[in-house]
């Protein structure tokens, strides 16, 4: 056993404990943290992928920007703690049901299709980051200049969207 | 450090993070915890792009990450904002509450 596949082991576990934590914690608070630690478990998967730019996004964009709004939104709406409801008698064991079989699913593909994914097992041994970065901005600038560009409008248009939604009327209290 | 791990182990384990985020979706009310179980399944479904990218040696698949990430980032703007008019409008966040569109 190599050290690489401990430190997969580790972060596999880490990653399923935290996403695990997200789901029963009663805490909102808690569980934004939770998904926080798991963004950062998985940005370090797309280290040992040889994605550096991904990972570095990955804990800017996700675990920075996006997991600060949600507490910010968590904070501003006072709901750390929302009162245990009336629960839909069937609804567990129907979602745990529900998951499984998605689980099953996805794994009896992935058993199905071992040849490929064992064919597939063996990329190059070693990644030259430099030449991958380089080669990642050219395509990104070059081949996918539009896409890219499109994206600026579209976070343009959610950002516009986002003031309009939650601007208040003229004369509204509150 | 020689790349020892198969690529099965990383669809496994976004496999995983997937139906959890699923499940997450399914069992709990609280909305902003359902908004953070789709982030975990945007994130599965990230994972396993940047492993098949790495296994196939095309950088495309690190590149459609970026785009799935700039999408969710608009995505939770959008939503969070939605869920504060809501918030502002019943006093309340719990989805039980959202069973009519009139204001």
């Amino acid at each position: 056993m190599n050290l690489t596949l401990i430190l997969f082991i580790v972060l596999a576990s880490v990653a399923v404990a935290s996403a695990a934590g997200l789901l029963v914690s009663r805490n909102t608070v808690y569980a934004a943290l939770f998904l926080v630690l798991n963004f950062a478990t998985v940005a370090v998967f797309y280290l040992l992928l040889g994605a550096p730019f991904i990972a570095l996004a990955q804990v800017t964009i996700y675990a920075g920007a996006i997991m600060v709004l949600f507490l910010f939104v968590i904070m501003l709406l006072g709901s750390e703690k929302l009162p245990r409801g009336q629960a839909l008698p069937w609804q567990r064991p129907m979602a745990i049901i529900l998951a499984a079989v998605l689980l099953a699913e996805a794994g009896f593909l992935l058993f199905q299709r071992l040849q490929l994914t064992a064919s597939l097992a063996n990329p190059e041994a070693s990644v030259n980051t430099t030449e991958t970065l380089r080669t990642l901005g050219m395509t990104l600038f070059n081949q996918y200049l539009l896409p890219f560009e499109v994206t600026s409008v579209l976070l343009l248009v959610a950002m516009v969207g986002v003031i309009v939604l939650t601007k208040k009327e003229k004369g509204e209290q509150g | 450090m020689a790349q020892t791990i198969p690529l099965s182990y990383y669809l496994a384990i976004s496999a995983v993070l997937f139906a959890m985020g699923a499940l997450g979706v399914l069992i709990r009310r609280n909305p902003l915890i359902i908004f953070m179980s789709v982030e975990l399944m945007l994130n599965a479904a990230n994972l396993a792009f940047v492993a098949f990218a790495r296994s196939f040696g095309v950088l495309t698949g690190q590149i459609f990450v970026f785009f799935v990430m700039t999408v969710s980032a608009a995505e939770v703007a959008v939503g969070l904002a939605l869920i504060i008019i809501i918030f502002r409008n019943k006093h309340s966040i719990d989805v039980d509450l959202m069973n009519s569109l009139k204001g």
